[in-house]
């Protein structure tokens, strides 16, 4: 469990992080790079297990994990080019990314049930950490229309996500 | 050899009329389709009876499923690509994604 209060902290600080640092709200450059990089730390969380695991259900659900985080990041790049945006680096997108890299790490030393149980722990948390990024920051404060309604299904997806994490988890014991 | 052939050809009619004959007497099976978008199944059809088709057309960015809780149909859409199965008995059909399991429907068949 205290595995994963390190990035559930890292996004209840950085996403706040985003606003206050600058008084406003994020842009919507800054919304699409943090959910652009949110689904980017999935799809390779989601590799990580592909390369590592043995469980049949666990890498059905990494395999889902990639095909929909790559699906919803390509239609996220699809919007951004067609709207002349250019995503925007910022504290959120680092913090979620320096977390991430710290959590791949951890896994790497893990292997067998071990891992497939830390991996899917952490899928529960990070969905659920995203989601309520997505639900209480980033689609509140997009400003185009196209993004929010993009984020709107991501934040569906992850949704979903989630639940299968949640269910798997509990098969895994 | 010859007589055998007509005798085959002679079955073969009477099957057409056969079948001809049944499907004049229900209504002729119908095709009704289903929109998958944004993570969610399109109003499930209205007046679905035996022998009609269900398809689903899988508009979404998403790979779905329409999968019949009963074990009936499991159809399997990558984005952009449609599947159908023709339902086979009356009653309540629990549908839903393999991936997605939150995503659900039901089809009532007449």
């Amino acid at each position: 469990m205290f595995k994963h209060l390190g990035l559930v902290a890292a996004l209840a600080i950085a996403v706040p992080a985003v606003v206050s640092a600058q008084a406003q709200k994020p842009t919507d450059p800054q919304i699409a790079h943090i959910a652009y990089t949110a689904g980017a730390i999935d799809v390779a969380a989601g590799e990580q297990a592909l390369a590592k695991s043995q469980n049949a259900d666990v890498r059905a659900f990494a395999e889902e994990m990639v095909r929909d985080h790559k699906a919803v990041n390509d239609q996220a790049l699809a919007l951004v080019k067609k709207l002349g945006v250019t995503p925007q680096d910022n504290p959120t997108s680092q913090a979620l990314t320096k977390q991430a890299e710290a959590k791949r790490a951890e896994l790497a030393k893990l292997s067998g049930p071990a891992f497939d149980k830390a991996y899917v722990a952490n899928e529960v948390a990070y969905h659920k950490t995203v989601n309520g990024a997505l639900s209480g920051t980033l689609i509140p404060d997009a400003s185009n229309a196209e993004l929010k309604s993009l984020l709107q299904t991501g934040l569906k997806l992850f949704q979903e996500h989630e639940m299968h994490a949640e269910h798997l988890m509990g098969g895994l014991k | 050899m010859s007589a055998r052939r007509g005798f085959i050809r002679l079955l073969v009619a009477a099957g057409w009329l056969t079948v001809a004959a049944v499907s004049s007497a229900a209504a002729a099976p119908k095709v009704h389709t289903i929109v998958v978008a944004d993570m969610a199944y399109g109003p499930a059809p209205a007046d679905v009876h035996v022998g009609d088709t269900v398809r689903w057309v899988n508009n979404d960015m998403f790979r779905h499923t329409a999968t019949a809780r009963d074990g009936s149909f499991d159809l399997d859409m990558k984005p952009k690509a449609s599947a159908e199965t023709v339902v086979k008995k009356a009653g309540t059909i629990n549908v839903y994604c393999r991936f997605h399991p939150g995503m659900k429907q039901t089809l009532t068949v007449k």
